[in-house]
């Protein structure tokens, strides 16, 4: 047992911290230390740097255009990413949909999506979640009827999903939706599909959150075709893809590098915020609640290095991811409540005005405050999606504690 | 020991919700947040006119109606309750809560003149104590006043002033004499908003309110419009701004009180794996937790409100314990309100995502769970 990265990892880090100190544009960086929301083409240009350099999808084979990293280089890379606050590559279509069309999808399959969405041709995003079907995803109600016309085999969808991250940008979407029937098992009637979000019959329709952003999305589908060739896997088999994925997603859901660079980002707050002259970083109460945090996150963090080095060793991402997913996510929230905490009043200033109104004016207070609050807001997220915190607490209790 | 309302306190109660359930519905309450008016909106004037609440908490003898001998604590707290449960974002508590407390308390020659304009809702009253670099110390100011002949000229920044765009008068303090942080030489000021040398930006806050930051540049006011005497304004800021934790600890009440029957009724509804989620008993602890939470912080602000008229140490320990309850009631309550919603919890079109963000505000205005711990702890070695 040791703690120290070997030699190569040593230069494999000098190597990755060279190429974003060179290659990360400034603009984006300013944007994404402050929090602001990213655009379609800040999140392009960024994938497309790091695509063109080969690095866009660590996880991924060799074969398919990963790098062919271990797991400890890809937990470099994303230390060193978060680090030098590099706008995040979205998750969509590199580290969800794409292990599922290279585990289960057909050559032609292989061939049609995985090099767009390598190089950011194709954004992609969740078709998952519907009003009445969030927890409980297997109850989902979007229906796919087969059939045959002058065209080829087809599915029609009729339905809708909810909470569609980003769709309006997206150019196609992964859905899952029924193709069973009412004798079947849940599990077993539902099938995965690609669909075209510029097919005819597809509506976006924006869902503002609590900070004013525009991030989730309706997703409407009226009577719109999809070809059977972008089914993937067997009819009701789904299921099994949606798993299979939803351990991928959970992966890299402890965001430990995020939070580290969260953790730094309030001590400069704390060194600028002054109570009686004195930077609020002396100050015993919060800076007791720092070191809690900082502490706990180097349990997570050190939970996270036990559970890459049983990767590296060939142990797939197992219900122990559930224990990464509920303690990152409460410590980025615990996060963005010490950064709202530390800025005092100008927590409260909202300068963007309400998102219908197109207010742009420069923000109020120093530039760390203003994205404090919808910051803190929109957090509240992250133990709610991807398998809201409760239902991992039931998969550990099921899974790991046999209860 | 009694804690029940008296019955006008009760008839109060009552008028001001069937007011608000008729008047100011969640609709209603968007369309006077997205107006973004430097004006107060209509209901102002129905407060006064209508409902005659802007007079409750003053005395009959500066022509409010509180109970004879009180000092209008109880009925201050009655109105920011249900103004919590209806998510209220009129001046009410800069205007009458602080605006009044500090013509009440200061026996400024004007204040009944002031007063009767209150309670008519012709003044308008913005509170600009904090500055930029200030944090929650009352004390530390930046903001100085300089005596010159009959008048005083200020000059300074002030943050965050709540109320400020649509205010006749705003209530300032700056420092006369001593050092940044001195409790000597802070002195409170009755300040026209017309005032020219006034630079005023304007902006929407998180929680649908209006502020501004508030420039000073050699602006002069007349010496009769100093608060107290010059120089000693601290003890008086201190009394107000703990009359203000009252009034805010009881909105977070009506807040709280909102957040968790939306989520028990939530709960109810909301069905997944064929069941309630209320029938989930991790979701009927969390419940019971937030339930237990609201109680505490009603019994808080209780006991504060009965405390306001006692001497300072015991005012500021009782204000300073209610401020620590109620920020961390607002926090377990607001999270887990969100959480139990789940995805709809995010989006802005409910209202529990408004009351949850009105709640965190809350938790830090006129101070943080910390600030008053600390200023808990001095004062309780003080004894
Ligand atoms: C910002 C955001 C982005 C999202 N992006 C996407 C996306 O791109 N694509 C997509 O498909 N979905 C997305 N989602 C949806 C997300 O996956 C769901 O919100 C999540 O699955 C929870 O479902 P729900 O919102 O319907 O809540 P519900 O399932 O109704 O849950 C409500 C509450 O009940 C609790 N609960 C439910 N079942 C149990 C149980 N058995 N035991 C104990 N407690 C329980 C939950 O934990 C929660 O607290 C997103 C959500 C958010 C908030």
């Amino acid at each position: 047992m040791n703690l120290e990265f070997s030699a190569e990892d040593i230069a494999f880090r000098d190597m990755v911290h060279q190429f974003i100190a060179a290659q990360y544009p400034l603009s984006l960086r300013t944007k994404a230390a402050s929090d602001e929301e990213a655009t379609k083409e800040d999140f392009l240009a960024w994938h497309r740097i790091v695509a063109k350099q080969g690095w866009i999808a660590p996880a991924w084979p060799k074969e398919y255009g990963g790098p062919g990293w271990t797991p400890v280089q890809r937990y470099i890379w994303s230390e060193a990413c978060a680090a030098a606050d590099t706008i995040p590559i979205l998750p969509f279509g590199i580290n969800m949909l794409a292990p599922v069309v290279y585990t289960f999808g057909t050559p032609e399959q292989k061939q049609k999506f995985l090099p767009p969405t390598l190089s950011g041709d194709i954004w992609w995003c969740q078709g998952y979640s519907e009003p009445g079907s969030g927890s409980d995803l297997a109850s989902l109600k979007t229906k796919a009827l087969r059939g045959t016309d002058a065209e080829g085999d087809h599915y029609i969808v009729n339905g809708q999903k909810t909470w569609t991250t980003l769709a309006q940008y997206a150019d196609w979407g992964f859905f899952l939706v029924c193709t069973g029937d009412a004798s079947m098992k849940a599990q077993q009637s539902i099938s995965f599909l690609l669909i075209d979000m510029k097919s005819p019959g597809v509506t976006v329709r924006p869902i503002i959150t609590l900070g004013g952003e525009h991030e989730v999305n309706e997703v409407w589908l009226e009577n719109v075709r999809v070809p059977v060739s972008n089914r993937i896997h067997d009819e009701n088999k789904g299921w099994d893809c949606a798993k299979f994925l939803l351990a991928h997603e959970r992966s890299g859901i402890a965001a430990v590098a995020r939070s580290k660079r969260g953790i730094d980002k309030i001590k400069g707050i704390a060194r600028s915020e002054r109570r009686c002259g004195q930077p609020l970083l002396n100050d015993p109460f919060f800076k007791r609640k720092l070191s809690e945090l900082e502490i706990d996150l180097t349990a997570l963090e050190y939970t996270e290095l036990r559970t890459l080095a049983g990767e590296n060793a060939g142990k797939g991402p197992g219900p122990e991811s559930s224990l990464l997913k509920i303690k990152g996510t409460e410590i980025q929230q615990r996060v963005t409540e010490l950064a709202l905490e530390a800025v005092g009043h100008y927590g409260a200033p909202y300068f963007r005005g309400f998102p219908d109104d197109g207010d742009n004016m420069h923000p109020i207070g120093p530039d760390y405050a203003h994205r404090a609050a919808p910051t803190y807001f929109n957090g509240r997220k992250t133990s709610i999606y991807g398998g809201s915190n409760e239902i991992q607490r039931n998969i550990i209790a099921k899974m790991v504690l046999g209860l | 020991m009694d804690f029940n309302f008296s019955e006008e306190q009760g008839m109060l109660r009552d008028s001001l919700k069937r007011y608000l359930a008729d008047a100011y519905g969640f609709e209603q309450r968007k369309l006077i947040v997205n107006a973004k008016s430097a004006e107060p909106s209509r209901h102002w004037k129905a407060f006064a006119e209508e409902l005659g609440i802007l007079g409750a908490s003053f005395s009959e003898a500066y022509g409010g109606y509180a109970a004879s001998g009180s000092n209008g604590a109880v009925e201050t707290m009655i109105v920011m309750e249900e103004f919590g449960k209806a998510l209220v974002v009129e001046p009410y508590l800069g205007t009458v809560v602080i605006g009044g407390g500090f013509m009440k308390h200061s026996a400024n020659a004007m204040a009944a003149d002031v007063i009767a304009k209150i309670i008519r809702g012709d003044a308008l009253i913005a509170f600009a104590y904090a500055e930029p670099q200030g944090q929650y110390n009352l004390a530390d100011l930046c903001t100085t006043a300089r005596r010159d002949g009959e008048c005083y000229i200020l000059n300074g920044h002030k943050a965050v002033v709540i109320g400020a765009p649509s205010a006749t008068h705003y209530i300032v303090t700056a420092r006369t004499s001593g050092a940044q942080w001195d409790r000597d030489g802070v002195s409170v000021f009755l300040v026209d908003a017309r005032n020219p040398n006034i630079a005023r930006r304007d902006y929407p806050t998180v929680d649908g309110q209006q502020a501004s930051e508030l420039y000073f540049e050699n602006i002069t006011v007349p010496a009769e419009n100093l608060l107290g005497a010059e120089g000693q304004g601290l003890s008086l800021v201190e009394q107000v701004v703990d009359e203000a934790i009252a009034a805010v600890s009881a909105e977070a009440v009506g807040c709280m009180r909102k957040l968790h029957e939306g989520t028990v009724d939530y709960a109810r509804q909301r069905k997944q794996f064929g069941v309630p989620i209320s029938s989930f008993q991790v979701l009927q602890h969390a419940m019971v937790d937030m339930f237990m939470e609201v109680e505490l912080a009603l019994s808080m602000t209780t006991m504060l409100t009965l405390k306001l008229s006692e001497p300072a140490h015991a005012r500021s320990m009782a204000a300073s314990a209610t401020k620590v309850q109620i920020g961390k009631s607002c926090k377990f309550v607001g999270q887990n309100a969100i959480q139990i919603h789940g995805g709809i919890g995010i989006s802005n079109e409910l209202t529990i995502g408004h009351y949850f963000k009105r709640s965190t505000m809350i938790e830090s205005q006129f101070g943080s769970v910390d600030h008053h711990l600390q200023r808990y702890d001095t004062l309780s070695l003080a004894i």
